[in-house]
């Protein structure tokens, strides 16, 4: 049981990281109506962020969740004013390629200075009140040992999404978000800046895939192709969940992680193919995904 | 009746040339549509462009909005020209904008439509003003916006303009595939919104629906502006108009 329930840890920590990546990739869809295969490199940017600022200048892992999405974001933000902004009407492909291409530049250059090998990423060990030492060590269940970092990441990557999903469907800078990627032209027509809330649109979905990359350090180290391994994972998340479904992706993607944990215990040969066999499935049966609308 | 508050908000004296358009072209991609229209709208006037389907008069109006890619000429509002204007920054001068298809947002409900158009200026309708003119959308707020009937879409779509301050209507065919009862209820809505100071250019093919509400009428055909009249001269120009409508 013990394996069982770490497996169920560690498909929730996936799961974690594979929703706040593809609830980026679904809001840059809708609004942009682009595939951005760039995520998987904006998010080990984001992890290489948090990495410089604690090497370079000392700033420690909590400044970090802030500071690195925001300075990816801006990265982001100059890639779609300086690039993907021209793509708009122009088929999927031309924007796949686009981002695709950007995405072996970026990895191509972290790769060349730091290599293929992990930069570790301490666990931070403050603020230190009374017997917790930052998100350090682990508490005893009962039922099982649960690493404190581990539950830190799932339980903030939960609210980083809902808060997300809240910001999208509830408030009005969200129905801007929404009646655009319906009717950009006439959302322009009523006097709304629509080119800039694409631009910070885009913004806010690299800086979500920084954030998963700074959450994701301490665990995974911080490796130029953190993104590359993980990315193709994700896309088949969203290709499942739907494209360009808030709280779809959100879902998914903690259930694909949970389903592939559980994968890992019950049948660990298949717990790298779960997730495609699944796709398949999806693809076969309601090609726009559980939750998707028609692109 | 009029509300004080609104006439209050009537800025421009009756008679000033709100909308003058002239020498404009427009094209969708490669082909021209628009091959020099020349008109003019007065402040609180109803002015409508009558024609047949295909003449020009959407892609006049889009082309005022700024939506239209390519237009050339000349189109100032208000003393302003903004034929270069991007359509945000013209509906920030105070243009509002109602498309012949609507626009309503299926993923925004009734509530959201309607308070999507950012106020551009002061004096715009109060939410209380606007549920007095269109009393159904109250009761449909929480609803999907495309669950509203064609004719409460139709409501929702000039009643989400009216907050916004702008005191320049563009309606696209507002009575278009609507019950009879309902073109009655929006005429005398245009009809209370010009006693209240608005000014509104219209695009109908009903001619016999904007007779009741237009101070004017140009005849647009071809890309371009072939006639106009008053609406005291309807009766006398009736059989030019049945030739220009082909009906």
């Amino acid at each position: 049981m013990q394996a069982l329930y770490a497996q169920l840890l560690v498909g929730l920590i996936n799961g974690s990281f594979y929703a706040l990546l593809s609830l980026g990739l679904a809001v840059i869809f809708g609004m942009l109506n682009i595939i951005n295969f760039a995520h998987g490199a904006l998010y080990m940017m984001g992890a290489f962020t948090a990495y410089f600022l604690l090497h370079l200048t000392g700033i420690g892992y909590w400044w970090a969740l802030l500071i690195a999405p925001i300075v990816v974001g801006i990265f982001g933000m100059i890639l779609e004013r300086t690039m993907l902004q021209w793509l708009a009407g122009l088929d999927h492909l031309y924007g796949l390629l686009l981002t695709f291409g950007i995405a072996l530049i970026v990895q191509g250059v972290f790769q060349n200075y730091f290599g293929s090998s992990g930069l570790p990423y301490a666990i931070p060990d403050y603020p230190q009140i009374g017997e917790w030492r930052g998100l350090q060590g682990g508490m005893n269940l009962g039922f099982m040992f649960l690493p404190v970092y581990r539950g830190w990441v799932v339980i903030f990557s939960l609210v980083v999404c809902l808060a997300t999903w809240f910001l999208i469907e509830k408030t009005r800078l969200g129905a801007y978000l929404r009646a655009a990627t319906e009717n950009p032209t006439l959302v322009r027509a009523f006097g709304i800046n629509v080119p800039r809330m694409i631009t910070l649109t885009y913004g806010l979905g690299v800086g979500l895939a920084a954030l998963a990359g700074v959450l994701s350090a301490p665990i995974n180290q911080v490796r130029p192709l953190m993104g590359a391994d993980l990315i193709i994972v994700v896309f088949a998340v969203v290709v499942i969940g739907g494209m360009g479904s808030i709280l779809g992706s959100i879902i998914t993607g903690f259930a694909l992680g949970v389903i592939e944990g559980l994968t890992k215990y019950f049948y660990p040969e298949a717990s790298n193919t779960v997730v495609f066999v699944l796709m398949v499935l999806v693809l076969l049966v309601k090609p726009t995904g559980l939750t998707g609308r028609a692109a | 009746m009029p509300d004080p508050k609104m006439a209050e908000a009537a800025t421009k004296p009756a008679g000033a040339e709100v909308l003058s358009v002239s020498d404009l072209q427009a094209w969708y991609g490669e082909s021209h549509i628009l091959h020099g229209i020349n008109f003019n709208v007065k402040a609180g006037e109803v002015v409508t462009l009558l024609g047949r389907n295909g003449a020009g008069k959407t892609t006049t109006l889009k082309s005022v909005m700024g939506i239209i890619g390519k237009r050339t000429g000349s189109i100032r509002f208000n003393n302003e020209d903004i034929i270069r204007a991007s359509s945000d920054r013209i509906a920030r001068l105070g243009v509002a904008f109602c498309p012949e298809e609507r626009g309503i947002f299926a993923s925004l409900d009734v509530r959201e439509n309607l308070l999507l158009p950012p106020i551009v200026r002061p004096g715009g309708l109060s939410l209380d003003q606007i549920f007095e003119l269109f009393p159904n959308l109250k009761e449909r707020l929480n609803s999907q916006g495309t669950k509203l009937s064609g004719g409460e879409q139709q409501m929702l779509a000039i009643a989400r303009i009216l907050r916004t301050g702008a005191r320049f209507l563009m309606l696209d065919e507002p009575t278009e595939g609507l019950a009879p009862v309902i073109i009655q209820q929006i005429g005398h809505t245009i009809a209370r919104l010009k006693s209240e100071g608005f000014t509104i250019l219209l695009v109908e093919q009903n001619f016999r629906f904007a007779s009741t509400v237009a101070d004017r009428y140009y005849i647009v055909e071809h890309g371009k502006v072939i006639d106009g009249f008053a609406n005291s001269e309807l009766s006398a120009n009736m059989d030019k108009l049945h030739t220009y409508l082909g009906v």
